[in-house]
């Protein structure tokens, strides 16, 4: 089933244009990753699917983005509800750090006016547990959101995400604050996450994107050159710039 | 192992269409915006009513006496009725103006010291201390005025001060400790930190290209320095007369050593006299018919227009000054 | 003489002239805190805290309707004054680039510069005639000073949180007015508890305002329209009077007020420089 159409997208920062004419399909249940040298707007096109890039001052969006059947761009649309259904979890891990570890999962519920201590505590249990965060963190859910390393700072704001119950996982980049091994445990996660949710990811490592995603798209300069079956891409892209990339002869 | 996905209960039951808290959003974010802008909005109450209220007030004096009020030099209560703000105005400015003659040189090596002399370390330390200064409340000021500066004066300095300058009007007559240039000091005490802190800021805002290139040039540490507050000189004029504006509106320190003399002219610096805010502070109870209210009212009116119009020069010459030094403006 | 010894010595000399402000401006700070301590310390006894205000020839008595009459009035005065000062900068940093936001800074600004005087003053004029000396002028002249503190302090902490806390929250689907009041908030709070402590003890220690809007009361609270007794406006009025231990009173009065200062001080220092 299709999670996203995204039909001719393009976005400015004031003059600049940065997207251009992007069209792609997104599968639901699946890991998408997006790929390509550094400004190539990859960031972007991320934030234009939960409505966070027109929040820029002087930045603009025109086309559509089509997700369970309904354009989020729609005048009717709400973006603050845009954003409960599709997540993000950014690049340099942001916890709040003046709240516990425990309120910082559960902020996103009470915000929305869930007050029951019981099904708090249930959602913050799963959720830290779904982020394969609950067993490290269980016995110390008092202690600030700061006070973890970056790795488990990362799985921590990916619970407080899911903790909201979206749809989508939108994640900017998440590993490149973190060590390679704290970068292993979140890709493993990305995998089991993926059975119930969909997952776009934007990277500058390529060989992440070969490990974790199913399917994955080539941004350069705006435009979408490539996009498919990640293991196609990586055996047999179709399009020169895309194999000249891969193979790290530029970005 | 197979995690529950679904919250068994509430959240998935919210209605979460796109569209149907639209409304409601929009309303809180709207509301908000509304909310505090009013809050943030009563400055225009709160100014104008100031404003108003001390123009009423003044009404009846201005009435009978126009402008003349502000040369006048008459302020008799009792008999005649008469008040005039002359020798107060000219006592405010005075006294203000010894504050900045003795805590502007001082204000500039405090902030010298801080942005080019001494250490990061240090400078913490002596920052904190000055803000301490700045916190102390003006009546204790004035306490330690009366008690402690003024004998000390009478004592110690203002002898030896006669004795050397004694040929010169200023510094003749009888010296009883408090006074015109007693006032000055407390005045220029009180100044200090302010003053200081925006120098410092200003010094600091000197991009260090400047003091590089007189440095390659073989310059002492002096030299730099003159260089950085030339680079800066627009500024500290800006930092004195926000000093000036302090100064100018200060009540309980002044009138606890000022002796609250009203006269024209002080016969010597260690005469007393008399400010508009001293005379305010003093008289404004003792006040017992419309008339003698409202003519105090009017020199409060008066200090009120001569303060804004030093705040808002000061203001702008520093932060013309301010932007002239990061170099967003080249002129 | 060497031309290069001069400027040595020129260099020297300057040095020393700046060392020399540092001295000249901190020998009245210590004088100050000095003399405050060492003469207020006498005054200090159980009846300092306990007795009202002496009447004149009563021998010792104490300050403690000024503390009671104090607290009301700094009570009463943020009662208006940390509300307003709160949702003022709470705008002002919200929506801090549009036209009216630059209009109002500018007059916080100016309203920050009137001397506290120029504020009793129009307590007087448009409280006190209708009311009488009250302690409602007073605290309505201490507010208007207090306002444009809190406005200031406030809108600055707000600034600091930094970009990413905000688009955490806005990411989880949090409206806009929402992550100001919970999240930008609560992540600001330390600074803007700071704010509001050093709004404080500026109007603790203010008298001229006091002076012209409330008088002087030597007895304890007695309603909304009487004045109360007031610490810093004791110091001025007990400093000039002639009675011996009205002065010693005065300089406990003053001792109180600068501990009280002291700490508030040192412990926003510690907050902003921690926090």
């Amino acid at each position: 089933m299709v999670k996203f159409d995204i039909q001719n997208l393009n976005a400015w920062f004031g003059s600049k244009h940065v997207l251009k004419n992007i069209n792609m399909k997104i599968e639901e249940n699946t890991v998408t990753a997006i790929i390509g040298p550094s400004g190539c707007g990859k960031t972007t096109l991320l934030r234009c699917l939960n409505r966070m890039h027109e929040l820029i001052p002087g930045a603009r969006v025109s086309g559509k983005v089509i997700f369970n059947g309904v354009n989020i761009y729609d005048n009717s649309v709400d973006p603050v509800m845009v954003r409960r259904k599709i997540g993000m979890v950014f690049q340099k891990p942001n916890p709040f750090p003046m709240m516990s570890i425990y309120d910082n999962v559960a902020v996103g519920l009470k915000l929305n006016g869930i007050r029951d201590k019981r099904v708090l505590d249930a959602a913050v249990k799963r959720s830290l547990e779904l982020a394969n965060l609950w067993d490290e963190v269980k016995d110390e859910l008092n202690k600030s959101g700061a006070s973890l390393s970056g790795g488990q700072q990362q799985r921590l704001c990916i619970a407080r995400a899911l903790a909201v119950e979206p749809e989508v996982l939108l994640m900017d980049e998440p590993c490149s604050a973190l060590d390679p091994i704290s970068t292993a445990k979140i890709e493993e996660l990305i995998r089991k996450l993926a059975k119930d949710y969909t997952i776009i990811i934007v990277t500058h490592n390529v060989q992440q994107a070969a490990r974790v995603s199913d399917f994955t798209a080539f941004l350069y300069l705006g435009e979408l050159i490539e996009y498919g079956p990640t293991r196609q891409i990586f055996e047999n892209p179709q399009n020169e710039l895309t194999e000249r990339y891969l193979t790290g002869k530029f970005g | 192992m197979k995690m529950p996905r679904k919250m068994p209960l509430f959240f998935n039951s919210l209605n979460l269409k796109f569209s149907s808290q639209f409304k409601n959003h929009l309303k809180g974010d709207n509301l908000f915006k509304l909310v505090s802008a009013l809050f943030a909005s009563s400055i225009f109450l709160l100014l104008g009513l100031m404003i108003y209220t001390l123009i009423e007030g003044s009404w009846l004096s201005i009435q009978t006496f126009g402008l003349n009020f502000i040369v006048g030099t008459t302020w008799d209560p009792a008999i005649s009725k008469v008040f005039g703000a002359l020798p107060l105005i000219l006592g405010t400015l005075v006294t203000s103006a010894i504050a900045l003659l003795i805590g502007v040189p001082i204000s500039l090596g405090i902030g010298l010291a801080l942005s080019e002399y001494l250490p990061r370390r240090f400078g913490f330390a002596i920052s904190f201390l000055v803000e301490l200064l700045a916190a102390v409340p003006s009546v204790v000021y004035g306490l330690w005025g009366m008690f402690v500066l003024i004998p000390f004066l009478r004592e110690h300095v203002y002898p030896y001060l006669q004795t050397a300058l004694g040929f010169i009007p200023l510094f003749s007559g009888p010296i009883y400790g408090g006074g015109v240039l007693t006032g000055g000091i407390v005045l220029a005490i009180m100044i200090i930190p302010t003053v200081s802190a925006v120098m410092r800021d200003l010094f600091s805002a000197v991009p260090n290209s400047q003091r590089e290139a007189i440095i390659a040039l073989g310059a002492t540490k002096w030299e730099t320095t003159k260089i950085v507050v030339s680079y800066a000189r627009s500024g500290v004029i800006g930092a004195a007369i926000l000093g000036l504006g302090r100064a100018v509106g200060e009540t309980m320190a002044i009138t606890m050593v000022i002796g609250n003399k009203f006269q024209v002219w002080p016969s010597s610096l260690f005469d007393a006299w008399y400010t508009m805010a001293a005379i305010i502070a003093n008289e404004l109870l003792e006040a017992t018919y419309d008339l003698y209210v409202s003519a105090l009212i009017n020199v409060g009116l008066i200090l009120l227009i001569i303060t804004l119009l030093i705040n808002v020069l000061a203001r702008l010459i520093v932060w013309r000054a301010m932007r002239l030094t990061r170099g967003i403006v080249r002129e | 003489m060497d031309y290069h010894k001069l400027r040595f010595i020129k260099d020297r000399l300057m040095q020393s002239l700046v060392y020399l402000s540092l001295i000249l401006a901190f020998i009245p700070l210590f004088s100050i805190i000095y003399e405050v301590f060492v003469r207020g310390v006498s005054a200090i006894n159980v009846d300092f805290f306990i007795k009202p205000t002496p009447t004149v020839g009563e021998v010792g008595g104490g300050v403690a309707n000024a503390i009671q009459g104090t607290l009301i009035t700094i009570g009463l005065a943020s009662l208006i004054g940390v509300p307003v000062g709160l949702m003022s900068g709470i705008f002002l940093s919200e929506y801090s680039e549009s036209r009216l936001s630059m209009i109002i800074r500018f007059l916080h600004d100016v309203l920050g510069g009137v001397p506290s005087i120029v504020i009793g003053v129009f307590a007087y004029a448009l409280i006190t005639r209708s009311i009488g000396f009250s302690v409602t002028a007073a605290a309505f002249a201490l507010a208007v000073i207090m306002i444009p503190i809190v406005t200031r302090t406030t809108e600055e902490a707000l600034k600091l949180v930094p970009m990413s806390i905000r688009e955490a929250a806005i990411a989880l689907g949090i409206p806009r007015w929402k992550v100001t009041i919970t999240i930008a908030l609560s992540s600001a709070r330390k600074a803007i508890i700071t704010g509001i402590l050093l709004s404080i003890a500026r109007i603790a220690g203010e008298s001229a305002p006091i002076l012209v809007s409330m008088g002087f009361w030597r007895w304890w609270f007695a309603g909304l329209n009487r004045p109360v007794a007031n610490l810093a406006l004791n110091i001025f009025i007990f400093a000039m009077s002639p009675f011996k231990n009205w002065v010693t009173l005065a300089w406990g009065s003053a001792l109180i007020l600068i501990i009280m200062v002291l700490i508030i001080s040192v412990l926003a220092r510690i907050t902003l420089t921690r926090g």
